[in-house]
């Protein structure tokens, strides 16, 4: 007996919406072994992880301070992904982000006016965009590995980011802490119900950006173009589209919006520049770009859930007692089980008992004995 | 059923009822094949009729369902190519599987089960090619080998293995006439030796004149059995598609010269893009209104990247070099070429005609959305789905495209369906010039007929057709007039009148027609002793 997978003659239409539930699920099931052998309580840990967050007001404004930059980088990069560009690099792109927007109110101080916070944003998501513009162009032009490139492109910005926060841009006030000026009330990003909790316009920003490219991607012919090119250059090439421009285009959005993202994420929910600002947002949309099939709607579904496994996480430590590491070891292990259950999508899973055809398989050995 | 067959006595092979199904798919049904020992046993059927799949089952790539092989008198399962060699079935695809960085010994040893050193392996492969003819240097690289050479290396690394039957899927698509030639009496020998052979083909005349013994399958099931010699080249084409194919309708009587020049290519060169690619060399010519202009050669000499020149996916450094309705378009793209009225069918159907997993009606977008924009796409580039799906069904229809469901992915459809429809896409648009390559390789013979007779009805209308193959019956059936493509050189154009099979053969070798004509074989011949 044995498990063969046999191709669908098409792709399967109800595996397509099932296999994101079933990873979960498996995840689930993964995660009740990890806390049995971390020696907890697994019905514990999985409540607290996944359930817990999930009901209160407070917690829920979490949620969505979470989930807007992971929706809003996932979206970008769910163009790259499906013009088969594979842009790693967003952490970097959302760091730069970060930086450009934040530079307008350090040397413009006294620019307090209400255009300030706009400018802010559009410097962020331009900063983003010419970051990401590096390896679009490297491997436009010279045909270089873009996975490589925008990677390594990461621990640049990072550095880049430490060095100002402790040089040049370090806040004199802040006692020798490495941090950069707390942000004026003209370059906060505004909560949206102040009164019950910190959700801010971060995550209007994600869902408009959601919709825009699932309009994008599904309605247009420039979206026509990204999948061709995606799917088969060559026959995208035939049909007048040039996959230079195709690399450039993805890349500039996906670095555009992963910009965005870094700057509402310093001037909403951080509120100043620090050496760490993202726990790993822009590698997590990676996954949750896959996790929601890379469709701007689903990647709005996935965004909320990644956003609990870190909510969750969050409470894990303090409830159940395990470190942060589970928060991406449990990342890993959904994004693990994603691409699993899309096998599932192109292939069937068939039980074959060795079938009984028309004799037994001891005449084969019998002829070739006779020819050998 | 068993005892039925194992009768058949003097049956090499007796497959009684073989059946696999994919899906809903009855690819093979209930097939009978009886081959007998020393004969030349012809395979016919069209694109989809099942040839593939029952050559797969007998060569132990595929599972049958159902059925049973009887290999001389005995009931035998084949589960892998292994096995099947090891009872004596060898096989030669149509798509070769050579590694083009290694030498033909070295591809050779690959294949075999044991650990035979590479010397001894090419001793053996060096005097079995000389002994049928087929002269080979086993230390020659494949990547420098023409197609007629690398087929010999499959022969050769089939034969070495002294299989009693021998499966040739398609083999003479790719050859010269002359290398046709040379393997009708390679296999001629081998028949008389006292080895099967068999045989896949849709060459009919082919079929003619080397096959003894002819299984017709269509949609799966065996129609007939017939002794190819007694029968036409129309009969059989009428059993294999099961009605009356159409012969080619074609009028001579009106003049195609004197129209206006469509189509004019002033000497066009280029360098080669990779290490295996072509240059061409200093390209010329010029078709006329109403004409169908033909280029005949062997695969690899350069008429892919002689099409890529033309349709501007590559474009040219001058712009006169390519001139399209009477304007200058060597610097335009795909999509301005296309604006002044070509239109173009590249070779690869899969990949490059269409995006495989996309469905016909996004194919037809693909290629027209430049120059139907007005019909196809509303404000801020949306994609109007129902005026492009009523464009698909009117090409569908007008084609006779036969496939499952209404807007299918490309790949699912059979490779002559999807010709129809990727020549129909263009069609539709009615273009002045039409640039074809190979527009009937791997089509069946309804599909193919039908193809011809679209591109004679385009012509008659006033258009250009520039059609490129390597298949010179359908060249000579359209043509009026055909050049020949050699190592990235075009020859001087012939008319149809003055041209035949000898001269344009001659040409694919590369040799200019007179006396100093050379078989390429002894040239291999006699470097190989370096």
């Amino acid at each position: 007996m044995r498990l063969e997978l046999v191709k669908r003659p098409q792709q399967s239409k109800l595996y397509s919406a099932l296999s994101p539930f079933i990873a979960f699920g498996l995840t689930l099931v993964a995660g009740a072994f990890l806390f049995a052998m971390l020696g907890k309580n697994p019905a514990l840990g999985l409540y607290t992880y996944f359930v817990e967050p999930l009901t209160e007001l407070w917690s829920l404004h979490e949620l969505a301070v979470k989930a807007a930059p992971l929706i809003l980088i996932a979206v970008g990069l769910s163009v790259c992904f499906v013009s088969n560009n594979w842009n790693i690099g967003a952490e970097g792109q959302f760091t730069i982000g970060a930086i450009t927007g934040a530079a307008l109110p350090l040397y413009f101080p006294d620019a307090q006016t209400i255009a300030l916070l706009p400018a802010m944003l559009v410097c962020g998501a331009l900063g983003g965009a010419v970051y990401a513009a590096i390896p679009a162009l490297l491997k436009a032009r010279f045909n270089t590995n873009e996975i490589l490139t925008s990677l390594m492109l990461v621990y640049v910005a990072q550095l880049f980011l430490d060095w100002l926060v402790r040089g040049p841009w370090r806040d004199p006030a802040a006692m020798s802490f490495p941090q950069a000026p707390a942000f004026s009330s003209w370059a906060t990003l505004p909560e949206l119900f102040p009164m019950s909790g910190r959700a801010n316009w971060g995550i209007v920003f994600a869902l408009v950006a959601a919709l825009v490219v699932w309009f994008m991607l599904s309605r247009t012919l420039k979206g026509f173009e990204i999948r061709v090119i995606g799917q088969s250059p060559r026959a995208g090439r035939f049909g007048g589209f040039s996959t230079a421009r195709t690399i450039v285009f993805a890349f500039l959005v996906s670095g555009a919006l992963a910009g965005l993202a870094g700057i509402a994420e310093v001037s909403g929910a951080i509120g100043r520049l620090q050496p760490q600002i993202s726990p790993g947002y822009g590698f997590a949309a990676i996954i949750v770009a896959f996790l929601g099939r890379l469709n701007p709607l689903g990647i709005v579904a996935a965004g909320f859930v990644l956003a609990l496994s870190y909510l969750g996480g969050e409470a894990a430590q303090i409830a159940v007692g395990v470190t942060d590491k589970t928060v991406r070891a449990f990342q890993g292990i959904l994004l693990f089980f994603v691409l699993a259950c899309d096998t599932l999508i192109h292939y069937q899973i068939r039980i074959v008992r060795r079938a009984p055809l028309s004799e037994p398989a001891s005449l084969s050995t019998e002829t070739a004995h006779g020819h050998g | 059923m068993t005892a039925e067959s194992i009768h058949e006595t003097g049956a090499l092979l007796d497959v009684r009822g073989l059946t696999k199904v994919f899906g809903d798919l009855k690819a093979c049904d209930a097939v009978d094949l009886v081959i007998g020992k020393g004969e030349i046993h012809a395979l016919l059927g069209e694109n989809g009729a099942g040839k593939s799949t029952l050559v797969k089952m007998l060569f132990g790539s595929l599972e049958p369902n159902a059925g049973t092989i009887v290999w001389k008198d005995r009931p035998v399962r084949i589960s892998s190519p292994a096995e099947a060699r090891q009872l004596g079935i060898g096989m030669v695809f149509q798509h070769f599987s050579l590694f083009e960085a290694l030498t033909a010994a070295e591809n050779i040893a690959l294949s075999l089960d044991d650990n035979t050193p590479i010397r001894t392996i090419a001793a053996k492969a060096k005097a079995l090619s000389h002994s049928y003819g087929l002269p080979l240097d086993p230390y020659s690289m494949v990547g420098d080998l023409s197609v007629g050479e690398r087929q010999r290396i499959e022969i050769i690394r089939c034969l070495l293995q002294r299989p009693e039957l021998i499966i040739l899927d398609e083999p003479t698509s790719v050859l010269t006439p002359q290398e046709a030639d040379r393997l009708f009496e390679t296999l001629e020998r081998l028949r008389d030796e006292g080895k099967s052979i068999l045989y896949i083909s849709h060459r009919l005349e082919e079929v003619k004149r080397l096959c003894d013994r002819a299984t017709v399958l269509r949609h799966g099931k065996v129609v007939g059995h017939c002794d190819p010699r007694q029968e036409t080249a129309s009969s059989l084409a009428r059993m294999m598609v099961g009605s009356e194919v159409k012969a080619v309708d074609r009028h001579a009587d009106e003049g195609s010269a004197g129209g206006e020049r469509l189509l004019e290519i002033t000497s066009l060169s280029r360098k080669p893009a990779t290490p295996f690619s072509t240059p061409l060399r200093d390209i010329s010519l010029a078709v006329s209104a109403g004409e169908i202009f033909g280029i005949a050669g062997v695969a690899g000499n350069g008429q892919g990247e002689f099409f890529e020149a033309i349709s501007g996916e590559i474009r040219q450094p001058a712009s006169g070099m390519v001139r399209i309705c009477g304007r200058d378009a060597g610097h335009l793209g795909i999509s301005a070429r296309r604006a002044l009225g070509a239109a173009f069918v590249p070779e690869e159907r899969l990949g490059h005609g269409a995006a495989p997993a996309m469905r016909l009606s996004d194919n037809l977008l693909l290629a027209r959305h430049a120059t139907d924009s007005k019909r196809y796409l509303g404000a801020l580039g949306t994609i109007r789905r129902e005026a492009i799906r009523e464009s698909a069904r009117h090409v569908n229809e007008m084609m006779d495209v036969r496939k499952s469901g209404e807007d299918p992915a490309a790949s699912a459809l059979s490779g002559g369906n999807l010709q129809k429809f990727i020549i129909g896409r263009e069609l539709d648009r009615e273009p002045k010039v039409l640039v074809v390559n190979q527009p009937t390789w791997g089509v069946d013979a309804g599909a193919a007929a039908r193809i011809r007779q679209a591109l004679i009805e385009l012509a008659r209308s006033g258009s250009v057709v520039l059609v490129i193959s390597q298949d010179l019956d359908e060249l000579f059936e359209i043509s009026d007039r055909v050049a020949v493509m050699h190592n990235g050189e075009l020859s001087a154009p012939l008319t149809i009148a003055e041209a035949t099979f000898e001269k344009i053969g001659l040409l694919m070798g590369g040799a200019e027609p007179g006396p100093a004509a050379h078989p390429h074989a002894a040239e291999t011949e006699t470097e190989g002793a370096a």
